[in-house]
């Protein structure tokens, strides 16, 4: 073989779409190629600068979200108020900065507690099949043949109004969404030749659940989460809108939103300004999900 | 094709029988006495409380009361909303209309412009068109609901008063509640039959029309559009269930008189018979919907009866 035939050094830095990670360094270059997958990174600024926000800016500077001041009712954006102020005279920007803190703490929470049980309940059923996973994966279908948001209310309003409630109701509702996911996955692999090989190696249900199932169903779980968490983010405001979520006078992002309608007519500053933090929110969180849909789960239609 | 219907026959009735089951639950769930709870703790009527409780049924074992609440169901019998003085079943026809009014007309918008956009990206794949319909089906996926209302509310009751903004019925009024409950759906459409018509261009017999010489306008309405428009029959049924939940919050926005603004009156007045009743007929409706498309769908595509 000659050297001519021989591909160049710099070569090799060619991403090649369909090349399988094979060595340890080419997980280093998925990552660049999927930094440079436009949505992906696109979502990712968006979505770092709102956190940063959110998160960062109010312990730089010094803001009070339940600070009232009579003399400055309904003010509209002025150099002191930059996002004005409401009916008592609190500064919007800080009750939207910390409110949204609040969102997205919430709609994380959602999303974390509602995928962990999920993903126990979808592996267990998967991976015993039977009875068991046949009674359990009905029950699922049969959650799911209700409309979320709905039950979402339901269980708040019985729970009794309140964040807390709320952030548990909505996660009860993607219970069956990822155990759903989950177990058609684990179904998938469970008898695998890999998975014989541990089981005739001599390794526990629970390590072959943990180390050699997960991993296999992780892509379609991050995914999920992903394309959830926008959704949890517009179901905890729409909670906290129709008034069941946060009570005054803590600040969240629907619950400004639900103070915005009151004074539409007197104050458009209340409706516009966290709404468009909260949908710049959801628009970051859904492009990082479509993103991670193209980079981590090829066998959906890339489109 | 008739073994097909069987089983998707047992499944319904299966799902009927299981949203009956959590829909009864819903009121048994309730922390501490779920009479007190209804009434309020303000209400000391006493024969009231005996009243709804005999009406409920508390006393008897949970199966008992399953099956007598069942037959009152049955009968038409939803039980009395002490909220709004008035038998639930009343409450309920008097607000029917007005959502499936809105629901269907939501329906129908997002699947015009959802398709429109959806061919048009597909089409002009990779393309500028492409990426400006995708980008706008993402903000309408992103944007809530509520804030798009009030926003609406804002620009066309103050810069703009050409629609009936709060409690309209007619078609003035609408307008604006269709096209906030449509934008989410419609931009899940525009994606999901831009794929459709991608996947379809690239089958097999439109290559081989395409290379035969069959005009591009033909090539698109007889060999691509078949195929690509048959897959939105089934989340069509999938929609109507989210279409009528969503408007529980447009309807709440816009002061529409419907069964959604009636769901969170009756949330926030604890009047659970009427939540009970409500959430019920969604499930069930969602459930009939996605019956119809499944035994509709093998009638259109003969491939899925085998």
């Amino acid at each position: 073989m000659t050297d001519s035939t021989q591909m160049p050094a710099g070569f090799a830095a060619e991403p090649d779409p369909t090349a399988l990670p094979a060595r340890p360094w080419s997980r280093r270059r998925a990552l660049l190629r999927a930094l440079r997958h436009r949505s992906l990174s696109l979502g990712l600024v968006i979505c770092t600068v709102l956190a940063l926000l959110a998160f960062v800016l109010p312990l730089l500077i010094t803001i009070d979200p339940v600070a009232q001041d009579p003399m400055t009712t309904f003010s509209p954006p002025t150099a002191t108020h930059i996002m004005g102020t409401d009916a008592f005279g609190r500064d919007l920007l800080a009750r939207v900065l910390i409110g949204a803190r609040t969102t997205i703490l919430a709609s994380l929470s959602v999303v974390l507690l509602g995928a962990f049980v999920g993903t126990a309940i979808g592996l267990v059923a998967g991976y015993s099949g039977g009875a068991l996973g046949f009674g359990i994966m009905r029950l699922i279908d049969l959650l799911l043949a209700f409309p979320g948001i709905l039950l979402a209310l339901t269980v708040t309003a019985i729970l009794g109004p309140g964040l807390v409630n709320g952030v548990f109701a909505i996660a009860a509702i993607l219970v069956p969404v990822f155990a759903r996911l989950v177990e058609g996955a684990t179904v998938e692999v469970r008898n695998l030749p890999y998975v014989e090989a541990a089981r005739c190696a001599g390794a526990s249900q629970l390590r072959i659940i943990l180390r050699y199932i997960l991993p296999n169903v992780m892509s379609g779980i991050i995914v999920l989460t992903t394309t959830w968490l926008g959704i949890a983010a517009l179901w905890i405001t729409a909670i906290g809108f129709i008034g069941l979520g946060v009570q005054p006078p803590t600040p969240e992002l629907g619950a400004i939103l639900n103070d915005g309608q009151n004074y539409i007519m007197l104050a458009w500053w209340i409706t516009v300004f966290p709404g468009l933090f909260l949908s710049l929110f959801v628009v970051s969180v859904n492009l990082i999900g479509d993103g991670l849909r193209d980079e981590l789960d090829p066998t959906l239609n890339r489109g | 094709m008739a073994g097909y219907v069987l089983k998707r026959l047992v499944a319904i009735i299966a799902l009927t029988f299981g949203i009956t089951v959590v829909a009864f639950l819903i009121i048994r769930l309730i922390p501490g006495d779920p009479v007190i709870a209804m009434l309020g703790t303000g209400a000391g009527d006493k024969e009231m409380i005996a009243r709804l409780r005999e009406q409920l049924g508390l006393t008897r074992p949970l199966h008992e009361q399953y099956f007598v609440w069942i037959g009152q169901v049955l009968r038409g019998d939803f039980g009395y909303s002490y909220a709004n003085q008035q038998t639930v079943s009343s409450l309920i026809a008097s607000s029917f209309p007005a959502t499936a009014q809105l629901t269907l007309a939501a329906l129908t918008i997002s699947l015009i412009f959802g398709s429109a956009i959806g061919i048009i990206a597909a089409v002009r794949r990779n393309r500028a068109a492409d990426t400006a319909g995708m980008g706008l089906a993402l903000i309408c996926m992103s944007i809530p609901s509520f804030w798009l209302g009030l926003l609406l509310i804002l620009m066309f009751a103050v810069t703009w008063p050409i629609f009936d903004v709060v409690g309209g019925t007619g078609l003035k009024g609408l307008v604006l509640p269709a096209v906030t409950l449509a934008l989410g759906t419609m931009g899940f459409n525009a994606r999901f039959i831009r794929s459709s018509v991608i996947a379809a261009l690239s089958q097999q017999h439109v290559v081989t029309a395409r290379a035969k010489g069959v005009p591009e306008m033909r090539l698109f309405t007889w060999h691509v559009m078949r195929n690509a428009l048959l897959p939105i029959l089934t989340i069509v049924g999938l929609q109507i269930g989210q279409l009528l939940s969503g408007s529980v919050i447009v309807e709440t926005v816009f002061s529409r008189p419907g069964i959604g603004r009636l769901l969170i009156q009756a949330i926030l007045a604890k009047d659970y018979m009427t939540v009970q009743a409500l959430i019920m007929m969604i499930a069930l409706i969602y459930a009939l919907s996605n019956f119809i498309v499944d035994i509709l769908y093998p009638v259109l595509d003969p491939r899925i009866a085998r």
